[in-house]
């Protein structure tokens, strides 16, 4: 395991930890996306390039600033009175902390875990290839993927559009 | 003498037998008729019943011109109709019908003095408002009648005597609003059922020794001689045989049904019914019934019986009647009531009639049974005259002189008594009765009942004449004015009293017809030598003699004096403890008192404490059980099963609520609930792939 | 451990703290935060199961990630603008208090 690997892996750890721990909600913004480019990083190190961009176009270019529009117009930037953790947060750690303790089990108990399965020569993808199997092998998710897409947008601007009528 | 017990063998049956059963069917059918009918349809009623009858008279004079016939050709009839009843497993229980001689001379006399009552009731219960049911129970009783009459079983008859005691209740009972008529229907059904006992006993004795119950079946019914020589040849207790225990038995149901002496109480208390109704029931049939039942089973009674003697079963017949004769008329000499004197009366010549058939056998008997229907009827339906005439008053000593106001009815009523009384030669009654007398002369056993039986015809003599003096001599002491019953009334009296004296022709020494008619012999015209007889003109003087001696006596103490209901009796006057007691008629109705209805009442009580205390306890013991039952079970019901629900449902509603809480609303909760799953999921994958 | 188990564990880490915001936080945009980063996570796995694993030439697993972020976004953009439809009804994004579905 190199140096890089477990820079990154802090790096997305303590973005994510500061991300649902923070106070001040936009604060928690701005750390999620220091996560999403922990894990861009990642993904370059596994060679898949693409993957890597595009979540640093979708995600920190798309996603967070999504995120952060959606705190300012819902005043999730003010101090709640009450604290910002639920009255029974402790029950959510805890089944969180079992369901690591599942997978990490799983990960750890499986064929992955032997020594030996980790050298395996780093595939060369390039972006033609990517294309062609979008167009020819993948076409069918990727055009469901488009009308997905175009429902979720007018369904985001009808949810969130103002009717007439209604008080603001 | 008596006649020498000849045995009629059968005869195929006739078209008249085979619709035999058409003459107590119709009055039957007609009662029931006319219970149907409302008040108002008087004329209706009593043209049924009276149709029907008539209708039945005529089918029995058919009958009797059958036997008639068959008697004078040489070949006596006796058919018939026999169909099993019920079957029990291979023996049964047999009826039918029989026509002989004995039925057929019954029958016409039943049929024909009841038309003649019946039509004489149109006019005396004019006035009365049960006009409808009283016909209807005539007609029932008549049908009933007729069916005692022509009965070949002794289940039939049997069924047929309680039916006529039925109807005697119900018309004694007529005027049943009187306490004293209730009562008198009453005593008559309780005493005769008391009587019926012992007949019911010999009946089912009869039917387990021989299996059958009819007369005469094709050799192998009861009074045929198989059967007969069976019952002789089975001893009974006390020296009897069968044949005669069982003979006494059913006469034990004949004293009863004809008021012979200890059981004849309720004949003079039952003349509170109607004076038609006297007429006809208590004076020429049903009373006749028990009479007809003895010559009926004439053979079981005398069986066995060696010529010139007798069995014990005719003896003791011969003596109760006999005494009886002298009991009942001793005691009429003393009342007072016009239709209790005749009640009396009737209970003599009851036991006249049975003396007679134990005297003399069959004919004598029945002679005698069928001459005293004809005027004892007479009789009744002439007091029903009177009484009618007079306004309702029965007292003897409140009436008087009446030969003047109501001739008609004077006329046919001393023809009447004069056949009672036996006056020689013209009437009916002299020749019945000498029949009797000569057959007690003749007796081997003895002398006593002739002795009785004269004794008997001089009271006769005697307290008739007292009647007649008080009623039709002397001056009218009665209120209002007297006056003659309308023709509806005294037609019928006419004709009866033709009778009283026409009937005596046939039952002369000189043709003896009706004797031979019954024991199917040949009836020769014997002419005036018939009565050559020795001992015969004799005895004809005798009875002659001691009955005008008793007219005479009677005529002395009382003839055409008149005196009022407050002065002493004239025989009282002369003896006046004799008076006494023979007015109380002899204390026999206290003495019962006394004894049986005391014991019966006491009984009656026992029981009714039984009742109210012991099984009235034990019901409400039970009760009380019950109670405390549902109780317990209203307990367990509210707080076991009711508050065991109640806590169960309340629970199930709490722990709903419990779980409801899962369903908090909160978007948290549910994800939290899906993660949770996940771990297990996956937990339980894991383990089952390395597993 | 092979670099296949250490990314494994790695996204394992951040599921479950992406989770644990989810479970915990009262502010429903924070539970939307946890969930795009339990999808991240998720494709984080599938990268490096194509990269380690058998036929890297088919392209399945970056594929398959590529889809993965598409619909996320999608799902982001319903999702925050459900939660500015709600806060517009209810006044508040504070899911404690949202609890009309209660049962």
């Amino acid at each position: 395991m190199t140096v890089v690997f477990w820079i990154l892996a802090v790096i997305t750890v303590v973005g994510g930890v500061a991300a649902v721990t923070l106070k001040n909600t936009v604060h928690c913004a701005l750390a999620l996306t220091a996560a999403f480019a922990g894990l861009a990083f990642l993904f370059l190190q596994l060679d898949a390039q693409f993957v890597g961009f595009a979540q640093i176009l979708v995600y920190i270019g798309a996603v967070a600033i999504l995120v952060v529009f959606a705190i300012l117009l819902t005043r999730g930037s003010e101090k709640p009175e009450r604290g910002v953790f639920s009255r029974t947060w402790l029950a959510g750690l805890l089944i969180a902390a079992a369901v690591f303790a599942v997978l990490s089990w799983a990960v750890l108990s499986s064929a992955a875990a032997l020594p030996g399965a980790g050298e395996v020569p780093a595939p060369s993808v390039s972006v033609a290839q990517i294309g062609n199997a979008l167009m020819g092998r993948y076409v069918l998710p990727l055009e469901i993927l488009a009308l997905l897409l175009t429902a979720a947008m007018i369904g985001a601007v009808l949810v969130a559009l103002h009717e007439k009528g209604v008080r603001k | 003498m008596q006649e020498a017990v000849q045995f009629v063998p059968q005869t195929a049956a006739s078209g008249i037998t085979g619709i035999l059963w058409l003459i107590p069917a119709m009055p039957i059918v007609a009662a029931g008729l006319i219970a149907l009918l409302k008040q108002p349809r008087r004329r209706l009623a009593a043209g049924l019943a009276i149709g029907s009858l008539a209708a039945s008279m005529v089918l029995a004079f058919v009958a009797f011109g059958h036997v008639l016939a068959g008697w004078a050709s040489g070949h006596a009839v006796r058919e018939t109709v026999n169909f099993t009843w019920m079957r029990f497993g291979t023996s049964g229980v047999g009826l039918g019908w029989v026509l002989d001689p004995l039925a057929a001379v019954m029958m016409v006399m039943v049929s024909f003095v009841g038309l003649l009552i019946f039509i004489y009731s149109v006019g005396y219960m004019a006035h009365d408002e049960n006009y409808t049911r009283f016909f209807c129970f005539l007609s029932l009783f008549a049908g009933a009648m007729l069916g005692v009459v022509i009965a070949n079983s002794l289940l039939l008859l049997f069924m047929c005597w309680e039916i006529v005691g039925l109807t005697s209740y119900l018309l004694i009972g007529f005027w049943y609003q009187k306490p004293s008529a209730a009562a008198a229907a009453k005593k008559a059904f309780i005493t005769t059922r008391f009587g019926d006992v012992f007949f019911l006993l010999g009946i089912v004795w009869l039917f387990a020794q021989t299996g059958t119950l009819l007369f005469y079946s094709q050799g192998a019914g009861n009074l045929e001689p198989l059967a007969i020589g069976m019952l002789l040849q089975t001893p009974a207790k006390l020296g009897l045989s069968a044949a005669g225990a069982i003979g006494l038995l059913i006469f034990a149901g004949a004293v009863g049904k004809s008021g012979q002496l200890p059981l004849h109480v309720w004949l003079p208390d039952a003349m509170e019914g109607p004076t038609p109704v006297s007429a006809l029931i208590h004076a020429a049939t049903m009373v006749a019934a028990g009479v007809y039942l003895v010559a009926r089973v004439y053979p079981l009674m005398a069986a066995g019986v060696l010529p010139g003697g007798t069995t014990t079963a005719l003896l003791v017949i011969t003596w109760v009647g006999a005494v009886t004769a002298v009991f009942a008329a001793l005691i009429a000499i003393a009342q007072n009531d016009i239709k209790r004197i005749l009640a009396y009366s009737t209970v003599s010549q009851l036991g006249y009639m049975m003396a007679g058939l134990g005297l003399g056998g069959v004919a004598v008997g029945m002679f005698h049974l069928i001459t005293h229907a004809f005027f004892k009827s007479l009789l009744f339906l002439g007091a029903g005259s009177v009484i009618h005439g007079s306004h309702e008053e029965q007292d003897v000593r409140r009436l008087g002189g009446l030969r003047k106001y109501m001739p008609v009815t004077f006329a046919t009523y001393a023809i009447a008594m004069l056949a009672l009384c036996g006056f020689p030669l013209v009437f009916s009654g002299f020749w019945s009765k000498d029949a009797i007398l000569e057959s007690a002369h003749k007796w081997h056993a003895g002398q006593g009942p002739y002795f009785l039986l004269v004794f008997g015809a001089l009271l006769t003599a005697f307290y008739m004449t007292r009647q007649v003096s008080y009623v039709f001599f002397g001056q009218y002491r009665g209120h209002g004015h007297a006056h003659e019953s309308p023709r509806v009334m005294t037609v019928p009296l006419a004709l009866l009293a033709f009778f009283a004296i026409a009937l005596g022709v046939v039952g002369t020494p000189m043709w003896p017809w009706f004797r031979s008619f019954l024991l199917d012999t040949h009836a020769v015209w014997g002419g005036l030598a018939s009565f050559k007889e020795p001992g015969l003109l004799a005895l004809m003087l005798t009875s002659s003699a001691i009955v005008l001696f008793g007219i005479g006596l009677g005529w002395v103490f009382y003839g055409n004096k008149s005196p009022s209901a407050e002065e002493p009796d004239a025989l009282e006057r002369a003896m006046p403890p004799v008076w006494r007691t023979l007015s109380n008629r002899m204390y026999v109705d206290e003495l019962y008192g006394a004894t049986i209805i005391a014991f019966y009442e006491w009984w009656a009580r026992v029981a009714d404490w039984l009742d109210r205390r012991l099984w009235g306890g034990m019901v409400a013991g039970v009760t009380w059980l019950f109670g405390l039952w549902a109780q317990l079970n209203r307990f367990l019901d509210e707080n076991f099963v009711n508050g065991g629900f109640d806590k169960g449902c309340e629970e199930l509603s709490a722990g709903g609520g419990l779980i409801a809480r899962v369903q908090s609303g909160r978007a948290q909760t549910y994800l939290r609930l899906l993660a949770l799953g996940v771990v297990i999921l996956a937990v339980i994958l894991i383990w089952s792939s390395r597993g | 451990m092979t670099p296949l188990a250490g990314y494994l564990l790695v996204a394992a880490l951040v599921f479950a703290i992406g989770l644990a915001g989810a479970l915990t936080r009262r502010n429903a945009i924070l539970v939307l935060i946890g969930i795009e980063l339990m999808l991240n996570a998720a494709n984080l796995n599938l990268v490096a199961f194509w990269r380690y694993g058998p036929h890297p030439e088919a392209l399945t697993g970056m594929m398959f990630a590529v889809f993965s972020i598409a619909v996320a976004a999608a799902e982001a953009a319903v999702g925050l603008g459900l939660v500015i439809a709600i806060y517009r009804s209810a006044r508040t994004a504070d899911l404690d208090e949202i609890n009309r579905m209660k049962g």
